[in-house]
């Protein structure tokens, strides 16, 4: 396959940037994206030239660090998967391929296709976690989770924080990330009872850090690689609801 | 200062934003209850009654109170919203984004906007005309409300402007209907079925009930 890509080039966090034309020749259809773009990478440096920066790590859909916006679509045209499982039989011979990064305030580029995306860490630490004592080992049966709610919690817990959720939403909002990681310790007895005050951390530190609101246009639902239910922002919803109206004020 | 915007947090400002959208929507069946005895053939003496009710009663002066305040409100924090998402993202998409959405939930600001400048047209019609701020037409009484909406439903330029503003605001009922009771965070696969589809019921008939009123004077006379 030849194709001719379009590439968000900058040099740094300060340089103002611009979409730059390659060409790649002889890509097998059955390559990933990401080896198309090694290939890119290797002609480049032969050519004495400064390789394209992009995220990667695991390269098998599961750490989150892949983030490309591809086309217009974040992880590219398909459903359901991440940048790295992107192969090349999903475009054809001839075809012209914008390749950027994430865009929104919170996530600032670093350089070429790599942004920052430490926002999502800091919303975490206010309160994505469950707080445990050191002690003996509790017997892992000892309190009883309903089939249902381990079900719905790994559902959310499929969250890999990859950022496609704020990339795809015309308001870069983190709705869809905050609600799955308040959801996944919500559906658990071990998580619900830090609920309360998870909840209104979490939302408070996504608005500090400048995402947007959503508007419940659920691009983020139909772009995410893991198939986060866009139910969880309606459960955000209510619990935040609930903890600022019907919860009890503490200290 | 700082501290108290950011207590009123986005979930907050949406849920506001939301509890009046739904008391606009309860609004609106109001609304077109009295307006279909346009249709009436009895001279206007059910809409006249009707129309009587609503500018005499206190209750409804209560109500009215508070219906301008949820409609501000409502207009208030959508251009909020709007503003605050718009800066969320300084630096746009080069190709722009081609994620599977509802069409219509892009248009939400757009189709609002509409309706507001339709509002202004409705006010300068009807409420001002009552205020005493707004002349009536040659000819007409400040209280015959029924002369006044014939006069505007048989002009064909009023009505086609009436029609278009009135499928917008379908468009925009359609979305907020589900989008409030999601905001509400009564989304969940007990509801999802059931109130996506009384959001297109709702949106059809409301359109639909509104526009009959038009197209009937227009065809009568
Ligand atoms: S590189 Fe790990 S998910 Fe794509």
């Amino acid at each position: 396959m030849d194709l001719t890509l379009k590439i968000w080039r900058q040099k740094n966090a300060t340089d103002r940037g611009g979409i730059l034309t390659y060409k790649v020749t002889g890509v097998s259809p059955d390559s990933s994206f990401f080896e198309m773009l090694d290939m890119l990478n290797q002609q480049l440096i032969e050519g004495n030239q400064e390789p394209v920066a992009f995220d990667h790590d695991c390269r098998e859909g599961i750490c989150g660090t892949c983030s490309l916006f591809i086309n217009g679509r974040p992880h590219g045209p398909k459903r359901g998967i991440t940048t790295c499982q992107l192969h090349m039989r999903s475009f054809s011979n001839g075809d012209t391929i914008y390749i950027e990064p994430w865009r929104a305030r919170a996530f600032p580029v670093i350089k070429d296709l790599i942004v920052d995306r430490g926002a999502f860490d800091k919303i975490i630490q206010a309160g994505g976690y469950v707080s445990v004592n050191t002690g003996g080992i509790p017997d892992a049966n000892a309190i009883p989770v309903p089939k249902f709610n381990a079900e719905r919690s790994m559902d959310a817990a499929a969250c890999i924080g990859c950022g496609a959720c704020v990339a795809s939403c015309a308001n870069a909002s983190a709705m869809l990330f905050v609600s799955a990681k308040i959801a996944q310790f919500d559906y658990l007895p071990q998580g619900k009872v830090e609920t309360t005050r998870r909840v209104q951390a979490m939302v408070q530190a996504m608005d500090a850090l400048g995402f947007g609101n959503c508007s419940n246009m659920y691009a983020c639902e139909a772009e995410c690689p893991k198939e986060i239910s866009i139910a969880n922002i309606a459960l955000m919803n209510r619990n935040f609801l609930k903890a600022k109206v019907c919860a009890e004020k503490e200290g | 200062m700082n501290n108290r915007l950011l207590k009123f947090a986005s979930i907050g400002k949406k849920v506001t934003m939301g509890l009046a959208g739904l008391f606009l929507i309860l609004f609106l069946l109001v609304h077109l209850g009295i307006n279909l005895t346009l249709i009436r053939n009895d001279e206007g003496e059910w809409f006249r009654a009707a129309s009587g009710f609503m500018g005499s009663n206190y209750l409804v002066k209560v109500f009215e109170i508070v219906l301008g305040a949820a409609l501000l409100l409502h207009m208030i924090l959508g251009v909020i919203l709007w503003f605050e998402n718009r800066m969320s993202r300084p630096v746009r998409y080069f190709r722009t984004n081609r994620s599977d959405t509802s069409f219509l939930s892009k248009y939400m600001f757009h189709t609002g906007v509409v309706i507001a400048v339709f509002l202004v047209i409705h006010f300068i019609n009807f409420y001002f005309v009552k205020l005493g701020i707004v002349d009536p037409p040659p000819g007409v009484d400040t209280h015959d409300f029924y002369t006044m909406a014939r006069l505007l439903f048989t002009n064909p330029v009023y009505s086609a402007i009436y029609i278009v503003a009135l499928i917008l605001m379908g468009f925009h009922l359609n979305h907020s209907f589900q989008s409030a009771f999601q905001t509400l965070g009564l989304n969940h696969n007990r509801y999802y079925t059931l109130i996506k589809r009384m959001a297109l019921v709702y949106a059809v008939v409301v359109a639909a009930g509104f526009i009959l009123i038009p197209v009937f004077y227009l065809i009568k006379y």
